[in-house]
């Protein structure tokens, strides 16, 4: 698993890149009570804003950590934002990316660094 | 947080695993481990128990010795029938400014020989300052600072209570008693911010904790932090002062003529005779240009505080603006109030919020968004 500053999580699956957001980011923002998320096949570019959260305290976006294609996002989020509590690395993830060239993620934080990074 | 005031149950929240937040110049738990969802959920099928010693407790003692010159002396500063409001009885009240605005809201009740008035946190210091400026040469205004003040909220919070302070169990909606127990002279009243049955519990600060802990004892209670306050009083349709009501908005405007009993009004036996009473007696006669609503948006996304209103989907001017918005959890549905022009204030009209650059279509609503279960 890879880690970015923004506290989102990449999971390579097969030939897709799994994203979601840690755990650490989900107890800071508190119990989420609403997903809106990108269609699928839309093309993104790393920082761009792909998926709108709010929380019981408030909204935040999730930027692309990396170029690429959502190629799936995870509908059951829509009724049940709460995965994302519940379950933060696992049902909680928000979408599926189709990356040209993987070794992006080479520079990226192992989870070593990333529970530095969190202090 | 070092410059920020603590209640004296600041230990027993950390000690609970809150996180604590500044607010109003506190440092106050914001949630505890349940998280805001499952607090706010569990005070509305059990009882939750919610710190509020921030907020200021004052006496005003007529130096006459007559309750009755410290409610006429009180009733030149709010639009509310004080000299009418019996002995263990308590009322809503406002302060208002000359310009018919809004300074606080606050709590009053009959203490039989002294008026109790509870005050919000950010306003306390204000608030004391106006009171002795004005009614000193009746009465001694003498803030609590030696008090807590607790809130136990929920259908079970009369259950909870009446094992420490049996005699809660006679207690109406908004009567106040005074009660000797173990923990001290406590001043109780049936009355809260969260739409639910429920108590507020003035203490001594030294047997806060143990009150605390003993009702936390029982089952049925759980702390309840600041986030699911806030939500539970947005769903009760009540105000939060400095968002849904302030110095710019009338009492008229904030929906919250009720709170002006006839007496008070233009026609009554004490009509006027509080400041700003020329603009707040015309808005009684005539309505004001604009109105505080519940508003429901469509969908699951909240409409938060500052959000603009629209009349239409396109173009067009900012006719309001959104002054509290959350996630209901009780209600499953997203839910605000804000200000609206009085022509579009009735339920079901349909209005447009800005949501991240979008009009997001929003329905005027009847407040509460949800019914209160008070014990009348």
């Amino acid at each position: 698993m890879k880690y970015t500053e923004e506290h989102e999580w990449l999971r390579i699956e097969d030939d897709l890149v799994v994203v979601g957001i840690t755990e650490h980011a989900a107890e800071q923002l508190g119990d989420l009570v609403f997903v809106e998320l990108p269609d699928e096949g839309r093309m993104v570019v790393k920082d761009e804003e792909v998926v709108v959260i709010e929380s019981v305290k408030a909204a935040s976006d999730i930027m692309a950590p990396v170029d690429g294609e959502i190629v799936e996002v995870n509908g059951a989020l829509i009724d049940n934002p709460a995965l994302v509590n519940e379950d933060p690395t696992g049902d909680g993830w928000f979408f599926k990316m189709k990356l040209e060239d993987v070794s992006v993620m080479d520079d990226m934080m192992d989870e070593e660094a990333y529970l530095k990074f969190i202090g | 947080m070092d410059d920020l005031h603590q209640t004296v149950l600041h230990d027993l929240h950390v000690d609970l695993g809150a996180r604590m937040v500044p607010f109003a110049g506190y440092v106050m738990p914001v949630q505890y481990p349940l998280g805001v969802m499952k607090e706010h959920l569990h005070c509305r099928a059990a009882a939750g128990l919610f710190d509020v010693s921030h907020m200021g407790q004052v006496a005003i003692r007529p130096h006459s010795g007559d309750i009755a010159d410290a409610a006429r002396a009180l009733e030149t500063l709010v639009p509310v029938d004080l000299l009418g409001l019996g002995a263990g009885r308590q009322r809503y009240a406002l302060f208002t400014s000359d310009a018919g605005g809004i300074l606080d809201d606050l709590m009053v009740a009959n203490r039989g020989d002294h008026l109790f008035v509870v005050v919000n946190a950010a306003c306390k210091a204000g608030d004391l300052a106006h009171m002795r400026a004005h009614l000193s040469e009746t009465c001694a205004v003498d803030e609590l600072s030696d008090r807590a003040l607790l809130a136990l909220q929920g259908p079970q919070a009369e259950a909870a209570l009446a094992r420490l302070v049996p005699e809660v169990t006679t207690l109406r909606f908004m009567d106040v008693i005074g009660a000797d127990t173990v923990f001290g002279p406590l001043i109780l009243s049936r009355s809260g911010y969260t739409g639910e049955d429920g108590f507020e519990i003035s203490v001594p600060n030294a047997a806060a904790v143990d009150l605390a802990r003993a009702l936390l004892d029982d089952d049925a209670v759980q702390p309840i932090g600041l986030g699911a306050r806030d939500s539970l009083r947005l769903e009760a349709g009540l105000c939060l002062y400095g968002n849904d009501i302030d110095t710019t908005t009338t009492p008229i405007e904030a929906a919250l003529a009720w709170a002006i009993q006839k007496a008070r009004r233009p026609g009554g036996p004490r009509a006027g005779g509080y400041p700003g009473a020329d603009v707040v007696g015309a808005q009684l006669t005539s309505g004001a240009a604009r109105t505080r609503v519940g508003l429901l948006p469509e969908g699951r996304a909240p409409v938060r505080a500052g959000a603009g209103l629209f009349a239409g989907t396109e173009g067009g001017d900012v006719i309001g603006t959104v002054t509290s918005g959350a996630f209901g959890p009780s209600l499953g549905a997203p839910m605000s109030m804000g200000y609206v022009p009085t022509g579009l204030a009735g339920p079901g009209t349909k209005l447009f919020a800005d949501l991240r650059g979008k009009r997001h279509p929003v329905t005027v609503a009847a407040l509460p968004f949800r019914p209160a279960t008070f014990k009348r």
